[in-house]
C-alpha cells in the first residue's frame, strides 16, 4: 500500500478548474484581442472595447473576492475613484507623471483597503459589505465638496499616458494599454488560485462548502488571507480608476458612487463570479445589453425611465436563482479538470521534523473542562499519550469525545486546564499554531473542498511545510517547491490507498474515501500527533483491515495517534490504550483488556446489567 | 454654539434617529428571521411617501399600479409552480385567492375612496395598507425559493430586488419630487427651543411601534414564532412552524415600518423615486451598531445616528453623509475588538 510507482516525469500546469479554455484557446483570444484595433472598426468598437477591459480589471478583483473567498464589497467603486483622484490631483496639481500618479493611487488605496479589512474581516461576513457601503457612499461625498478636487465639476485636462516617449493619446493606442493590465490581471490571478495561498483562499467559501475551521487546522491564517483578497481586488481596481482616469481626461465623481459598485457586482455574477474569464464575460454582456437596453426600451415604452435598470436587477434575480454560476459556467461545463504528472525527482522533498523518541510524552491534556452556557460538555478530563502510542477514544453518542478533540487541537476554546503539546503549553493558543507544532486532524464532519481536486486538497495539508507566498505564486518562482507538495500529496494518497482518484473532484467520492483523503491531507502535514475522528465510519471490511495496517505503521514511525472511534473492533485491535467518556466526563482508562472486562464501561453503553 | 442651538439640533437628531430606528428595527428583524440583508428597505419609505403625497393631491397613487404587478408576477409564478408540481386545480385556485385577496381589496378601497376625499389620517391608513401586502408578495416571488441559499446570495439578490423597485419607482413617480401636508401644524417653544408637532408625532409613533413590536414578539404566537425562526430555523420547522410563514409575516413588517416611516419624514423632507437608498442605508448604520442582532441596540445605534448626523449638518452640512457613513468604521472596529470572532458559517 505504501509502494511509491513510477511515472515518467514532466514539465505540468495546472489552473483552477473550470477556468481553463486550453492554450490553443488563449492564444487564440488574445489574437483577436490585440488585432482588433488594427482592423478597421469603428471608433466606437474601441471605445466599448477598452470601457469593457477597465471594468473587467474591477470585476477579476470581485471574482476573487466574492466568488473564490464568498466575501463581498460594495466599495470596488470607491476604490476606482481612490485611483482616478490620485493621478488627476498628482498629474494635475503637483505635475507628476502618470506613472507617479498610479504608485500613488495604489498606495493610498491599499492602506484604506487594509484599515477596513483589518476592522472587519476578523468577523463574520455580512461586516464586509456593509462596511464597504458606508465608505463608498462616505467618499462619494467627500470628493463631491472638496474644493482641490474640483468638487462635483470634478477635475480637468488630465494628461495622457506615454511608454518611453510613445504617446498612448488615441484610443486604439490607450486600447493595448488596458487590456496587458487587464490580461496580465488575469492570468496573475489564475497563477494565485493554483498556489499554495490559492488554494488557502478556495478553502473559505461557505457557499461551496468551506469555512474557517479547516484551514485554520492546517496551519493557514484565514484572517489574512482574507485581507490578502481583499487586498487584492481593491488594487486592480484602483488600477483600473488610474485607467479610467487617463483615457477620459476629466473626472467627476458620479461614477464612483455606491450605484456603480452594484453594477460591477452585477457584471460578476452575470458572467459568472467563481471564473475569471467570467469577469470578461460579464463585462462585454453587461456594456453591450446596456446600449441596446437604452436604445430600444424607451422606443417600446416611451418616457423617459431607466428602464434598463429594471431590467438588469430581474437578470441578477434570474441569474441567482437559475444559473448561479453565471454565464461561464456554461462555457466552462465542457472543460475537464486537467491531469498532471507528478514528478517523481520531487518526491521526499519536503522539511521533515525530527520524530520524538518511541514513549516520550507528546500530549498531556490536564483536567480540561468546556462550558457551552449551561451545559458542562466536558468536565474535569485528563489523560496522556506517548509517541509511538494509538489511544481510543471512545464513549457513547454525546459524551463529548469530539468536543475534547476540538480543545485539543485549539478548535474550541478551553474554559479550564491545560494541553501541554511536544512540551509547549498550548491551551488557549488558535488552532494554526497548534498545527504548526506538528498536531493534525480530521474531522467528524468531512471538511474537503468539493470542488477541488483530490490531491489539491492533499497537497493544502503541505501548506505548513512549504513557504512561498502569492509574490512567489505570480512570479511562478514557487513552481519547484509545488511539485515537491504535490509529490508529498500524491505519496500519501497513495499510502491510504487512493492513487487512482488523484484528479477526480473531492465532492465525487464516497464518504468513507472522503474520509481517507482527509487522512492523507492529516499526513501531508508531516504531523507529530495526529487526531483521527471516525476514521473507519463508511469503510467497508476490507478498507477497513488496509486503513488499521497503515495506523499501525504510522505507530511504528512514532507518531503519537488518537482515535475517536465507534467500531469497537477497529479501535480494540489497533489502540494500545483506551480513554471512556460518560457525560463529559473520563470514566475510565486501560488497555483494551481491561476495559472491555469493566463493568462501568458496560453500563455506560448498554445501561446497569439487572443482577 | 449656545445651549440653544445644540437642543434645536439635539431635538432634530432624536426625530431623525427615531426614524432610522425604525427602520433599524426592521432590517434586523428580516436579517434574524430570513438572513436576508434587505437594502432595499429603504424603497418601502418612498412607496408609503409618494402614495401620501399623491393621494393628498386626490389622484390615484402610483403604488396601486406597483402593487398590481407584484400581484399578478405572484399569481404567474404560483400558476407555474403549481403546474410544474402538478398540484391539484383547486388547491391552486385557494392558494391563489389566499394570495391575491388582500391586495385586490386594498386596491378596491383605494381606487373607490379617492374621489370620496378622506381626511389625511385616512390617506395615511390608505399608504401604509397599500404598501404592506407589496413585503409578502416580495418574499414570495424572490426569496421563498432561496430559503436554504448563502447570506451573500441573499444579498446580491437584495440589490438585484433595489435595481427593480428604484426602476419601477422612477416609472411610476417620475423624475420630480413629493411632499405632503404636516399631520400636526402647530410648533411649541419649550425653554426657547421651537419643538414642531410633526416632531413629537414621529417620537411618539416610534415609541408606540415599538411597544407594538414587543407586545408583539412578547405575547402573540405569531411573534413568538417569529422569535423561534429566527431563534433555530429547524427547531422551528421541526415543532411545526412555517419558516416560509415567518419570512413573509416580518417582510410584511418591514413594509409596513417602511411606509410609516416614509408617511412620517414626508412632510419635512423632499422625496424623490431614489431617497429611499440613503435613508435604507442610514438604518443599516444603526443596526450595524447592534451588530445586526439586537432591537434595544438597533434602537441606540439609530439614535446616535441621528444625534451625529445633525450635529454633524451643523458644523459641515454638505459633509453629513459623509460623516454619518464614515461612523460605521470606528462602530465596527470597536465590535471587532470586543465582540469579533471568527465564526464557522
Amino acid at each position: 500500500m505504501a509502494q511509491i510507482g513510477e511515472s515518467p516525469s514532466k514539465r505540468w500546469s495546472q489552473l483552477a478548474v473550470g477556468d481553463r479554455i486550453g492554450n490553443r484557446g488563449y492564444w487564440a483570444a488574445a489574437f483577436v484581442i490585440l488585432l482588433i484595433p488594427l482592423l478597421p472598426v469603428p471608433e466606437l468598437v474601441i471605445t466599448q472595447m477598452n470601457y469593457i477591459g477597465i471594468d473587467a480589471l474591477v470585476v477579476v478583483g470581485l471574482v476573487l473576492l466574492t466568488g473564490i473567498c464568498g466575501l463581498t464589497s460594495f466599495g470596488q467603486a470607491a476604490f476606482v475613484g481612490i485611483g482616478a483622484y490620485a493621478t488627476a490631483y498628482a498629474t494635475t496639481v503637483l505635475n507628476w507623471s502618470p506613472w507617479a500618479g498610479l504608485g500613488l493611487g495604489l498606495l493610498l488605496t491599499a492602506v484604506i483597503a487594509l484599515i477596513l479589512g483589518m476592522v472587519t474581516l476578523r468577523m463574520s461576513g455580512h461586516n464586509l459589505p456593509l462596511a464597504t457601503i458606508a465608505w463608498c457612499v462616505a467618499l462619494y461625498y467627500v470628493l463631491g465638496n472638496v474644493d482641490a478636487l474640483g468638487r462635483y465639476d470634478g477635475m480637468v485636462n488630465i494628461p495622457s499616458v506615454s511608454i518611453v516617449g510613445l504617446s498612448l493619446q488615441s484610443g486604439r493606442h490607450y486600447y493595448y494599454l488596458v487590456w496587458i493590465f487587464a490580461g496580465l490581471a488575469a492570468f496573475g490571478t489564475l497563477r494565485l488560485l493554483d498556489s499554495r495561498s490559492g488554494r488557502i483562499l478556495r478553502t473559505i467559501n461557505p457557499d461551496h462548502g468551506g469555512g474557517a475551521t479547516m484551514p485554520e487546522a492546517m496551519g493557514a491564517s484565514v484572517f489574512r488571507h482574507k485581507l490578502l483578497a481583499f487586498l487584492i481586488a481593491a488594487l486592480l481596481a484602483s488600477a483600473a480608476g488610474w485607467l479610467f482616469a487617463h483615457l477620459q481626461r476629466t473626472i467627476n465623481p458620479s461614477p464612483f458612487g455606491i450605484g456603480r459598485s452594484l453594477d460591477y457586482l452585477f457584471m460578476g455574477v452575470l458572467g459568472g463570479v467563481g471564473y475569471v474569464w467570467g469577469a470578461f464575460v460579464g463585462a462585454a454582456f453587461t456594456t453591450v445589453l446596456r446600449d441596446l437596453l437604452q436604445d430600444w426600451l424607451p422606443k417600446i415604452f416611451g418616457g423617459s425611465g431607466n428602464y434598463e435598470t429594471i431590467v438588469f436587477g430581474l437578470l441578477l434575480i434570474a441569474a441567482l436563482k437559475i444559473s448561479p454560476g453565471g454565464l461561464w459556467s456554461w462555457v466552462s461545463g465542457h472543460f475537464e479538470a486537467k491531469r498532471f504528472e507528478i514528478e517523481s525527482s520531487a518526491r521526499d522533498a519536503l522539511p521533515r521534523r525530527s520524530k520524538p523518541q518511541a514513549g516520550e510524552q507528546l500530549l498531556d491534556v490536564q483536567g480540561i473542562h468546556k462550558q457551552f452556557g449551561g451545559l458542562a460538555a466536558v468536565q474535569n478530563v485528563s489523560f496522556s499519550l506517548g509517541a509511538g502510542e494509538i489511544v481510543g477514544l471512545i464513549g457513547p453518542n454525546g459524551a463529548g469525545k469530539s468536543t475534547t478533540f476540538n480543545l485539543i487541537s485549539g478548535a474550541l476554546s478551553l474554559s479550564e486546564g491545560e494541553v501541554v503539546f511536544s512540551g509547549k503549553k498550548v491551551g488557549g493558543s488558535p488552532s494554526r499554531s497548534i498545527a504548526r507544532l506538528g498536531l493534525s486532524r480530521t474531522f467528524q464532519h468531512v471538511k474537503l473542498v468539493p470542488d477541488m481536486s483530490v490531491i489539491e486538497n492533499v497537497a493544502l495539508g503541505c501548506y505548513q511545510r512549504t513557504e512561498s507566498g502569492p509574490i512567489a505564486a505570480l512570479l511562478r518562482t514557487d513552481r519547484l517547491e509545488e511539485r515537491r507538495a504535490f509529490a508529498e500529496a500524491e505519496r500519501q494518497l497513495r499510502r491510504i490507498g487512493l492513487q487512482d482518484v488523484l484528479f477526480q473532484k473531492a465532492g465525487n467520492l464516497s464518504l468513507g474515501a472522503q474520509r481517507l483523503v482527509e487522512i492523507a491531507r492529516a499526513l501531508a502535514a508531516d504531523p507529530l500527533l495526529l487526531l483521527l475522528d471516525e476514521p473507519a465510519a463508511g469503510l467497508r471490511d476490507g478498507e477497513k483491515a488496509a486503513l488499521a495496517q497503515v495506523l499501525a505503521q504510522l505507530r511504528q514511525e512514532r507518531l503519537g495517534l488518537l482515535l475517536v472511534e465507534h467500531d469497537m473492533n477497529f479501535v480494540m485491535g489497533l489502540a494500545d490504550r483506551i480513554v471512556v467518556m460518560e457525560f463529559g466526563r473520563k470514566l475510565i482508562e486501560g488497555t483494551p483488556a481491561v476495559v472491555q472486562a469493566s463493568p462501568a464501561v458496560r453500563a455506560a453503553y448498554l445501561g446497569l446489567e439487572a443482577s | 454654539m449656545d445651549f440653544t442651538v445644540a437642543s434645536m439640533l439635539a431635538l432634530d437628531g432624536v426625530t431623525n434617529g427615531a426614524l432610522y430606528a425604525l427602520l433599524a428595527m426592521a432590517i434586523v428583524l428580516v436579517f434574524a428571521v430570513t438572513r436576508v440583508l434587505f437594502i432595499a428597505q429603504g424603497e418601502f419609505v418612498v412607496f408609503g411617501a409618494m402614495s401620501l403625497a399623491q393621494l393628498s393631491s386626490d389622484k390615484l397613487p402610483s403604488t396601486v399600479w406597483l402593487l398590481g404587478v407584484l400581484l399578478v408576477a405572484a399569481i404567474l409564478q404560483e400558476l407555474l409552480v403549481g403546474i410544474r408540481e402538478r398540484k391539484p386545480n383547486r388547491r391552486l385556485a385557494l392558494s391563489i385567492s389566499r394570495l391575491a385577496v388582500v391586495p385586490l381589496i386594498v386596491i378596491a378601497i383605494t381606487w373607490v375612496s379617492v374621489p370620496l376625499r378622506p381626511p389625511l389620517e385616512m390617506k395615511a391608513l390608505l399608504s401604509l395598507a397599500l404598501v404592506a401586502p407589496m413585503g409578502p408578495l416580495l418574499y414570495r416571488l424572490v426569496y421563498r425559493s432561496l430559503a436554504t441559499a448563502s447570506v451573500l446570495t441573499l444579498l446580491i439578490v437584495s440589490v438585484g430586488v433595489h435595481f427593480v423597485l428604484v426602476g419601477l419607482g422612477l416609472v411610476l413617480f417620475g423624475p420630480e419630487g413629493y411632499r405632503t401636508p404636516a399631520f400636526i401644524d402647530t410648533s411649541w417653544d419649550i425653554a426657547g427651543v421651537p419643538v414642531s408637532g410633526q416632531a413629537i408625532l414621529v417620537i411618539v409613533a416610534t415609541s408606540a411601534l415599538i411597544g407594538g413590536l414587543f407586545w408583539l414578539f412578547t405575547f402573540t404566537f405569531r411573534g413568538m414564532a417569529l422569535r423561534a425562526v429566527a431563534i433555530n430555523e429547524l427547531g422551528a420547522r421541526i415543532v411545526g412552524l412555517s419558516a416560509q410563514r415567518a419570512g413573509e409575516t416580518s417582510f410584511m413588517l418591514a413594509a409596513v415600518i417602511g411606509a410609516l416611516s416614509g408617511i412620517l419624514i414626508a412632510s419635512s423632507t423632499t422625496i424623490y423615486y431614489d431617497t429611499g437608498f440613503l435613508i435604507g442605508l442610514k438604518g443599516f448604520v444603526a443596526a450595524v451598531f447592534a451588530g445586526l442582532a439586537s432591537f434595544p441596540g438597533a434602537l441606540a445605534g439609530a439614535i446616535a445616528v441621528g444625534l451625529i448626523e445633525s450635529f454633524g449638518s451643523f458644523w459641515s452640512s454638505a459633509l453629513k453623509d459623509s460623516i454619518v457613513f464614515a461612523a460605521v468604521i470606528p462602530i465596527l472596529l470597536w465590535r471587532s475588538v470586543f465582540f469579533g470572532v471568527a465564526e464557522e458559517h
